[in-house]
């Protein structure tokens, strides 16, 4: 019977002490304990309807001594779960007096920015000195792109899709696409613009590399003539990287095609940056600046550029797209403080910026088959899309894309910036609730 | 402008004790590290204590981010969203990764409800050494009927122990829920103009955070929200200004996100400061297309979101493909951008390599590892991949700052017990690093130092051309 008494104070003060370590806090006011031992004792529920006031009751067991102190204590829900008292259902709190919906208009912040994207054009008329049937208009923006409810009129991101001058290693679901014209620039270029509906295309020539084919700077502009010749658009001349090399292309295919206002890809900062720009300033053409994922090798680029005569509207700037999941949140990162800054006044950064999303490409994600991940036919152009919107959002605004899905699903989406849309009043937005699906 | 916290505004809120209870050696110390969001309050033990009461509750105060933290569920499953300081996270890290929920609904088989809250209980993508999960689901009341709703709640409680969205306009149908949810702390959707009253009291009585929603009228959010704030004293609200999808009106969802938040950090509007909710699902109530174009659909609309401020998102689909590149740029996007991702140094086997496979040399600069060991393993070559300590920077740049030097490309191919590994006595190092080769040879002695390709994509092609035929001797 001791024993079991024993055991069950014990118990008691484990559960007090569990008790008293949940509760917020126990204060006790005037009161003066001189004992060396208590008799403790819990009794529940010491108000009706109110489970978690429990009377605690400390008396000293000395022989002899008096004086009994009673308080109340209130248990934690967690303290209660010690206790193994149920949870009641918590009494509503006394609804408040007035409720009237009050009236208060959110209003749109005031934006800091002071600054203008400079506008490029991308292809001429025959009346402005070319012989393109489309041209395009990029940049002219004053806020970034996310706050596009401040601008009236806009000029939406482009797209171009891949043409390669010679046979490239493609990954699956892209070289499905492009099956039947890799051996063939110009069919190439018409299928992106005719089938695919490309704003424009990008036409590689990688055979130009010394290390690959080492294709002579005449032959490199047979090729862009012969896609000029078979579409209306403008297009990118896409050089092999090869920093000496590209300048001769530049230089041959600049003058060739005198007034047509293409673009040049890319300048780096391991060219002769002056002989580079030199026959772009000459005949009117645009270029791109590639710097590498870095807002200060991208502003020594700018300035470069500009010092060497291009006018700030025919420039580009191209801050490395890297893939998604490959290094793409520091494009976005880049790229969003390439536009801020220049939208508060950076001059040198005032340009459009393009985005290489076929870089999505390289991420294993985006090509490799494996089943549990399904179908790449879908997960490749999805990943390829995300890359181009991501960096639209941060505020790329010529997209280099290969597959056409992706392609389709950026531009639909930068359509809809030129788009009268549908007042949200009238969209039932909240059924996504109760819909079946 | 956000508000820029300097160590003395929160020192002041501090015991002073310097105790070191919290592991830092002083308060000022912990005070530096509070601002910088590297440590939580609850590290401070004597704070807890009664006499500091004011004081702590002044501290939150003064802590509290322009977008309140808001908790749901129960740990240890809790999540908290929200949080954030900064509208752009070059500026700061941004905090509590957006939570993913997925959807059921009371009117779906059981079978199939268990099949979907089984598969967010399961989901797992291990990328670059990391675990990227699902954190929710959402329930639907499709049926508006209190009894359906309650025993879909409770099929789903049985399975899962991750945190819950309870979402339905009728209060009457959310109660019956939350008597058996209610001390899981699910987020409760929705209070909107009609409902806002007996909403609120539910939030209150259950203590659950609440989802505001006034689809594409700002104005009506932020009344919602500021007479629920004042008439019932809470503050615990997800924003739901309504996620438009079709006919290019995501833009104006993102435009709503973006002033939001824009509104909250930079305009300082209190009323606004909480977590904002997307729902990338309701693609499947209101735009046209086959599934697989809802789907590419709502990947996209998830993405865009996330990057422009959404702190949780209710999706629908559960194959994986459209979920992959969702949470792949979570994880990407809340990383800190100021640290460059780097790996271990070492010695590192791709394939099956042998005394005769090449020795490659590459930086630890995470994304250069990936991209060179992707490359090799792409082309199915064998090799041995020394990654040198670079601190995390590239190949390029590690060569013009002399993080890459001939020095710690010997060291480490000692270190790591490289040179053991080969029998030919050759080492490729990156074209980028073409200018160590006459050094590093001198430190080899009577090794051969090759400069491979700039790009790692073209190591087969150099392999083939070049190292095997000067190696071995093969002609192709």
């Amino acid at each position: 019977m001791k024993e079991e008494k024993k055991e069950e104070n014990e118990k008691i003060v484990i559960d007090l002490l569990k008790l008293l370590s949940e509760t917020d806090n126990v204060e006790l006011e005037d009161v003066t304990i001189d004992a060396e031992e208590f008799a403790i004792e819990i009794v529940p529920a010491a108000a009706p309807g109110r489970p978690e006031l429990f009377k605690l009751s400390l008396e000293p067991v000395m022989p002899g001594a008096t004086g009994k102190i009673e308080f109340l204590v209130e248990a934690s829900p967690q303290g209660l779960r010690v206790l193994g008292v149920p949870p009641v259902t918590p009494a509503a709190p006394a609804p408040p007096k007035v409720v009237e919906l009050l009236s208060i208009p959110f209003k749109y912040p005031q934006l800091p920015y002071t600054s203008k994207i400079a506008e490029v054009q991308l292809g001429a008329t025959k009346s402005e000195g070319g012989s393109r049937g489309v041209t395009y208009k990029l940049g002219g923006y004053s806020t970034p792109p996310m706050f596009l409810f401040q601008e009236t009129s806009i000029n939406r991101p482009l797209f171009a899709l891949d043409v390669f001058d010679m046979r490239p290693t493609l990954a699956g679901p892209v070289k499905r696409s492009y099956a039947d014209v890799l051996e063939d620039p110009v069919a190439w270029a018409k299928k992106c613009i005719e089938t695919y509906k490309a704003d424009l295309v990008s036409v590689h020539l990688v055979s130009t590399d010394p290390g690959i084919k080492d294709t002579p700077p005449s032959e490199a502009r047979r090729t862009v003539e012969d896609v000029l010749q078979a579409i209306d658009e403008p297009i990118i001349v896409g050089g092999s990287g090869n920093p000496e090399k590209d300048i001769d292309i530049f230089r041959e295919i600049a003058k060739a095609t005198e007034g047509e206002k293409l673009v040049f890809a890319s300048i780096t900062l391991d060219m002769d940056i002056p002989k580079a720009v030199e026959p772009l300033v000459k005949h009117g053409q645009n270029a791109i600046a590639l710097a590498f994922m870095d807002i200060n090798q991208a502003k020594e680029l700018s300035r470069k550029i500009l010092e060497a005569g291009l006018p700030k509207n025919q420039l580009i700037l191209d801050p490395t797209t890297g893939a998604l999941g490959y290094g793409i949140e520091y494009s976005f990162s880049v790229m969003e403080r390439i536009r801020l800054a220049a939208l508060m006044g950076e001059e040198i950064l005032q340009v459009p910026m393009s985005c290489a999303a076929t870089n999505a490409w390289a991420a294993r994600e985006a090509w490799m088959k494996v089943e549990e991940w399904g179908p790449r036919e879908l997960r490749g152009p999805l990943w390829e899309a995300t890359t181009a919107i991501v960096c639209m959002l941060a505020g790329a605004d010529l997209f280099m894309m290969m597959h056409p899905l992706a392609m389709k699903i950026a531009k639909t989406f930068a359509e809809a910036l030129q788009k009268v849309r549908k007042p949200l009043s009238e969209i039932p937005y909240e059924k996504w609730v109760e819909a079946k699906y | 402008m956000p508000k820029i916290l300097r160590p003395l505004d929160v020192y002041k809120y501090l015991p002073q004790t310097n105790c070191g209870e919290c592991g830092e050696s002083s308060c000022m110390a912990f005070a530096a590290k509070l601002i910088e969001r590297q440590v939580s309050v609850e590290k401070c033990t004597p704070l807890s204590e009664p006499k500091y009461g004011k004081k702590l509750k002044a501290l939150l105060e003064v802590l509290r981010s322009p977008v309140k933290e808001v908790t749901i569920g129960i740990p240890p499953n809790a999540i908290t969203i929200g949080g954030k300081d900064v509208m752009y996270r070059h500026e700061l890290t941004w905090r509590h990764p957006t939570a993913l929920m997925i959807d059921v609904h009371d009117e779906m088989e059981e079978e199939e409800l268990i099949k979907r809250v089984k598969f967010v209980n399961d989901f797992s993508f291990i990328r670059i050494g990391r675990e990227l999960k699902l954190d929710g689901i959402a329930v639907r009341c499709v049926s508006d009927d209190s009894k359906k709703f309650s025993t879909a709640v409770s099929t789903v409680l049985k399975h899962t122990q991750l945190p819950l969205v309870l979402c339905s306009y009728n209060p009457t149908v959310l109660e019956e829920a939350l008597t058996i949810a209610g001390d899981k702390k699910p987020l409760i959707y929705a209070a909107n103009k009609q409902n806002w009253k007996e909403m609120a009291e539910l939030s209150s009585k259950y203590k659950c955070p609440l989802v505001v929603s006034a689809p594409g009228d700002l104005s009506l959010l932020k009344s919602l929200t500021v007479s629920i704030k004042k008439y019932y004293n809470l503050d615990d609200f997800v924003l739901d200004p309504g996620t438009f999808v079709d006919g290019g009106t995501i833009l104006d969802t993102i435009s709503m996100f973006s002033v939001l938040r824009y509104a909250a950090i930079e305009g300082e509007d209190s009323d606004v400061g909480y977590p904002l909710l997307g729902v990338p699902a309701a693609v499947w109530s209101l735009f046209d297309g086959n599934d697989d174009e809802k789907r590419l659909m709502e990947s996209i609309v998830a993405s865009s979101l996330m990057s422009r401020y959404a702190d949780i998102l209710i999706l629908h689909s559960i194959d994986v493909w459209p979920i992959l590149p969702v949470i792949v740029w979570r994880d990407c996007v809340y990383t800190d951008p100021r640290v460059p991702p780097s790996v271990k140094p070492g010695l590192y086997e791709i394939g099956k390599p042998n005394e005769m496979s090449p020795l490659l040399v590459t930086a630890n600069f995470a994304l250069t590892y990936y991209i060179v060991k992707d490359d090799v393993e792409r082309n199915k070559i064998d090799a041995w991949l020394v990654v040198v300590d670079t601190e995390g920077t590239s190949v390029q740049s590690a060569v013009a700052g002399k993080k890459l030097t001939a020095e710690n490309i010997y060291e480490t191919m000692v270190s790591s017990g490289a040179m053991e590994k080969v029998q030919h006595k050759t080492v490729i190092i990156p074209g980028y690093a073409a200018r160590l080769s006459g050094e590093l040879e001198d430190l080899l002695k009577d090794w051969r130092v090759f400069v491979g390709p700039r790009d790692s994509a073209d190591i087969k092609q150099f392999l083939e051309k070049i190292w095997k035929q000067e190696v071995f001797g093969e002609k192709q």
